[in-house]
């Protein structure tokens, strides 16, 4: 049990982090809550050094089988861990001296841990408890900062996370009927005999669950509405950390789903789905953010190709761990810079902004561009992998799918550079700058997109 | 490090620098023109090293692991296809240097996007490795976007997102190709050397269709052949001097290098049963360009339409290369060689036009060709170059356009002789220049000639300079052909096969 508890180290120091900050917070004069943010950020990067020395190749199931640490659980421990430290760098401008400052720092860390244990968890029951781990402090970032739109956005992330949620245990309790058991382990053995008719309803019905919390399609609606209508670091985390917490889910769930290739092709059909449905919602919207979010929906797409072929390409799982990773980084640089200038808010507020903010400029061609996939950015080597292995598995048309889609994706990311590189109209005023944090996060993100994808190679030895 | 890796990244080291705000414009401008020069001293002393390798392999190598997982390295090498359009980029971007050292607009950041854009030219030009190239091709667009929108005229905010959307979807399709390749290949490898030596999808008459559309469509876009050549008048036309050159002179290369470099070696059966569609879509190439070039009273746009009418014949020739008929072996390599040669020749000729173009736009903010008369008798140096780089461009022997042209059609119309249609377009376009110089520099001096003054040193020195170099392969080709032809010859070889 205690090497079991050790196992488990960085997931429980975010959960400790984020009691710390809670309890901490309520003892803390109103004046001096920065200081929890320093707690949180420090048991995040407690977080990230126990995923470092835990890295190991070899696969370890803990809690009687529970849980499985392996590549997948410890790329996914240092993603969202470098995430989370970026997003509390966006938040730190955002909320500070916010009457709710050191519960988001808390709430950003409970479900940076759910998400942990969604990526782990390899029994139902552990799967059920991850999900609503890392849904309930959703629900609460999108409206503890209150907008106009906030209560709406909180409220519908609300009803579809219930909906989904209930979803998802239909799902695992069906599973768990016809298998008798509730471990992955046993699931793969005792399946098969089951009647395919009700696995295959089962795994759908999981499936769902899962996709709601990577705002993919069909649980998607609420992500464009959350984007908009919450603070900017919490939509940065909505966009970025649950999904990749249930994009890796969704690899280990249908791995012990009989079908290897049915699976894979349900899979190509949803990511074809989510990328088509994101990109053309996307191409009309006027809010950077709104259009931030619809832009993650179809990201989603492009990670579910390749969580698609992670059964059935020895290139399929490196793959998609590189894309997740280059995906968290370029997506919480436009985040970022979108936080850096909160006024901005329509298309047409950025006019200007190349010729005031140069350096923040930089930032949003490498992070717009890195996630159309231009190359040397991390996306590019993503997407040029999961083409590859999608390809290379018999699914040609899903390469095709995220080839044609990546172009209509260029249309409105380019809509929004050329918005950024117009002159202004008139001088600028003095406009709010949303603190130091965002900026920096916003460059730190950029840059480490680009040298990523110029390291491709030892980091896909280290993921393979 | 190896000299062709000094190469690229040289330049990029110095645009790196130049970001640093505190330096200076004359500053700025200095280090531009250094640097391009140096590179074109280094792209010499390539050339002065360069000794022919064998059939297969490339010359001043370098190799080193990059993304192992996935089959890509970063290797570099040049041979008789490459080493001529490496030198002829640095001529290009030195001569680009030379004419922005009196550019107003933020010339600092100028200075970095176009050493920059030497760089991406230069790395595409050497990559011997799939995903290298496709970097470069990628970046090249991107670094072209910037330079359009941010220093271009009247609709350049437009004419930039048209030519990014555009060209960035055919690289996708290229990329598209390139996975293809990929997957086909075994063991998995993006490297071209290899690919080139065991094509993949040789026998899958489909499969290799299907690639090859998919490379063929990324390519016909970016040189730019009928009918994906849209983007490119707009561009052009309101693209700033240096932006122009570049783009025509260099970067139309890219997609007629990646035909002779990647389609027509890699794919090879596929290429020879899709050459007659290579050789229709160059023939109409090369006329629309011509007719529609002949329509217009823009000086940009007129060089603009010259481009796809003179890109035309390379896709012309690469298509006749892929016609295997009895006893052509001799007159495919010819074409090949053509092909290269008038790579080289139409980046010289182009890139002195639209510099041309450029200082006239500088005195008088028009383009318009029927604004002016008689301008000879008061800009004759100005008149002299336009003149000389007009009758370069319509092939006039003793030019580097003649010696490409006469081996594009010597070799094209032994294969196959439909294509002497294409000579119409020679016709043309000799029109068309007799008449653009006709209006522009004969008669009484009219309207904007008016006032005109000649072309100061550094407008005319960069121009010179490149004309130079196009007299110089008009009068004494062999120094260029001797690297083209062991080249082609291999080339032709690797489609026969």
């Amino acid at each position: 049990m205690g090497a079991d508890l050790v196992a488990v180290l960085p997931e429980a120091l975010l959960f400790l982090g984020g009691m710390v900050t809670l309890v901490g917070g309520s003892f803390t004069p109103r004046a001096r809550q920065r200081r929890m943010g320093i707690v949180a950020a420090a048991a995040t990067v407690a977080g990230l050094v126990a995923s470092l020395v835990a890295w190991e190749g070899d696969t370890r199931a803990v809690f009687s089988g529970t849980f499985t640490v392996d590549t997948s659980t410890g790329a996914t421990r240092v993603i969202v861990t470098v995430s989370l430290l970026l997003i509390l760098l966006i938040a730190s401008g955002e909320v500070r001296d916010h009457p709710r400052e050191s519960e988001t720092y808390s709430l950003l860390l409970f479900g940076g841990a759910g998400a942990l244990l969604l990526a782990g968890s390899t029994d139902l029951a552990v799967l059920v408890v991850a999900f609503l781990l890392s849904s309930i402090p959703l629900y609460g970032l999108v409206g503890i900062i209150a907008r106009p739109e906030s209560p709406e956005a909180a409220l519908k992330t609300y009803l579809c996370g219930a909906l989904f949620g209930i979803l998802l245990m239909l799902g695992a309790v069906l599973l768990y009927g016809l298998a008798g058991r509730a471990g992955y382990s046993s699931l793969a053995a005792e399946l098969t005999d089951a009647p395919s008719a009700a696995v295959a309803a089962g795994g759908v019905l999981v499936l769902m669950g899962l996709l709601f919390k990577a705002g993919g399609v069909p649980g998607h609606f609420w992500v464009p509405d959350a984007t908009q209508g919450a603070s900017v670091s919490a939509a940065a985390f909505l966009t970025t950390i649950p999904k990749i917490g249930a994009i890796v889910a969704i690899t280990r769930l249908v791995a012990v789903l009989p079908g290897d290739l049915r699976w894979a092709t349900v899979l190509g059909v949803l990511a074809v789905a989510s990328m088509t449905i994101g990109n053309l919602a996307a191409l009309a919207q006027d809010d950077v953010r709104r259009l931030l979010g619809w832009s993650t929906v179809s990201q989603v797409g492009y990670l579910l190709a390749a969580a698609a072929v992670t059964r059935i390409s020895d290139q399929g799982q490196p793959a998609l761990l590189f894309f997740l990773a280059g995906y968290a980084l370029t997506n919480l640089a436009a985040f970022a810079v979108a936080a850096a200038a909160p006024d901005r808010r329509s298309l047409e507020d950025w006019a200007g902004f190349a010729s005031t903010r140069p350096g923040l400029s930089a930032a949003l061609v490498v992070a717009l561009l890195g996630l159309v996939g231009t190359p040397p950015t991390a996306v590019f080597i993503g997407k040029l992998t999961t083409m590859g292995a999608t390809w290379g598995a018999g699914l040609a048309w899903l390469a095709v799918a995220i080839a044609l889609n990546s172009v209509v994706s260029l249309f409105y990311y380019l809509r929004w550079l050329r918005a950024a590189l117009r002159p202004a109209a008139q001088l600028e005023e003095g406009s709010s700058t949303g603190g130091r944090g965002a900026p920096t996060a916003a460059l730190v993100a950029a840059f480490a997109t680009v040298a990523m994808g110029l390291t491709a190679g030892p980091v896909w030895l280290i993921l393979a | 490090m190896n000299v062709l890796s000094v190469l690229v990244f040289l330049p990029l080291v110095a645009a790196a620098v130049l970001l640093v705000p505190r330096i200076s414009a004359a500053g700025a401008r200095g280090v531009f023109v250094v640097v391009t020069a140096a590179e074109l001293a280094l792209a010499g002393l390539v050339w002065a090293r360069y000794q022919t390798p064998a059939a297969g392999e490339l010359a001043a190598e370098e190799q080193t692991r990059w993304i192992p997982g996935v089959g890509s390295s970063y290797h570099v090498g040049v041979d008789g296809l490459s080493l001529p359009l490496v030198l002829m980029t640095t001529l290009v971007f030195l001569a680009c240097a030379v004419h922005a050292v009196r550019e107003q607009r933020r010339p600092r950041l100028q200075a970095a996007l176009f050493l920059f854009l030497e760089a991406v030219c230069l790395g595409l030009f050497v990559s011997a490795d799939l995903i290298l190239f496709f970097v470069f091709f990628d970046l090249s667009i991107v670094g072209m976007y910037f330079s359009i929108s941010g220093w271009g005229h009247e609709n350049a905010a437009r004419s930039a997102v048209k030519f990014f959307l555009y060209t960035f979807l055919g690289s996708l399709a290229l990329l598209v190709g390139f996975v293809g390749l990929y997957v086909a290949s075994d063991p998995h490898t993006f490297d071209m050397v290899e690919l080139t030596a065991h094509p993949p999808l040789q026998g899958h008459g489909v499969a290799g269709g299907l690639v090859l559309a998919a490379v063929l469509l990324g390519l016909a876009v970016k040189t730019p052949t009928f009918p994906f050549h849209t983007w490119l008048p707009p561009a052009h036309s309101d693209a700033p001097a240096i932006g122009s050159a570049v783009l025509a002179g260099v970067m139309l290369k890219m997609g007629t290098y990646g035909f002779v470099r990647i389609a027509m070696p890699m794919l090879p059966d596929a290429w020879r049963a899709w050459a007659w569609v290579v050789i229709a879509v160059g023939i109409v190439s090369v006329l629309w360009g011509a007719l529609v070039g002949f329509a217009q009273t823009d000086l940009k746009r007129m060089i603009a339409y010259t481009s796809v009418n003179h890109m035309g014949y390379v896709v012309l020739a690469v298509g006749a290369a892929g016609v295997l008929a009895d006893g052509a072996d001799q007159a495919r390599q010819v074409a090949v060689t053509g092909a290269v040669t008038q790579m080289v020749s139409h980046g010289l000729l182009t890139a002195a036009l639209f510099l041309l173009a450029g200082s006239m736009f500088e005195r008088t903010e028009t383009y318009d060709l029927d604004g002016y008369g008689g301008l000879a008798g008061t800009a004759p140096r100005y008149a002299t170059l336009f003149t000389v780089a007009a009758f370069g461009s319509l092939g006039l022997p003793a030019l580097s356009g003649f010696i490409a042209e006469f081996q594009i059609f010597a070799g094209s119309i032994a294969t196959v002789p439909v294509t002497a249609v294409a000579v119409l377009g020679i016709l043309i376009t000799a029109a068309l220049f007799l008449r653009a110089l006709q209006r522009v520099f004969t008669g009484p001096t009219a309207g904007l000639s008016v006032g005109f003054t000649d072309v100061t040193p550094r407008e005319w020195v960069p121009v010179a300079l490149l004309l130079a170099v196009s007299v110089f392969i008009g009068v004494l080709p062999r120094t260029l052909l001797d690297v083209i032809e062991p080249g082609a010859a291999v080339l032709a070889d690797l489609v026969g096969r």
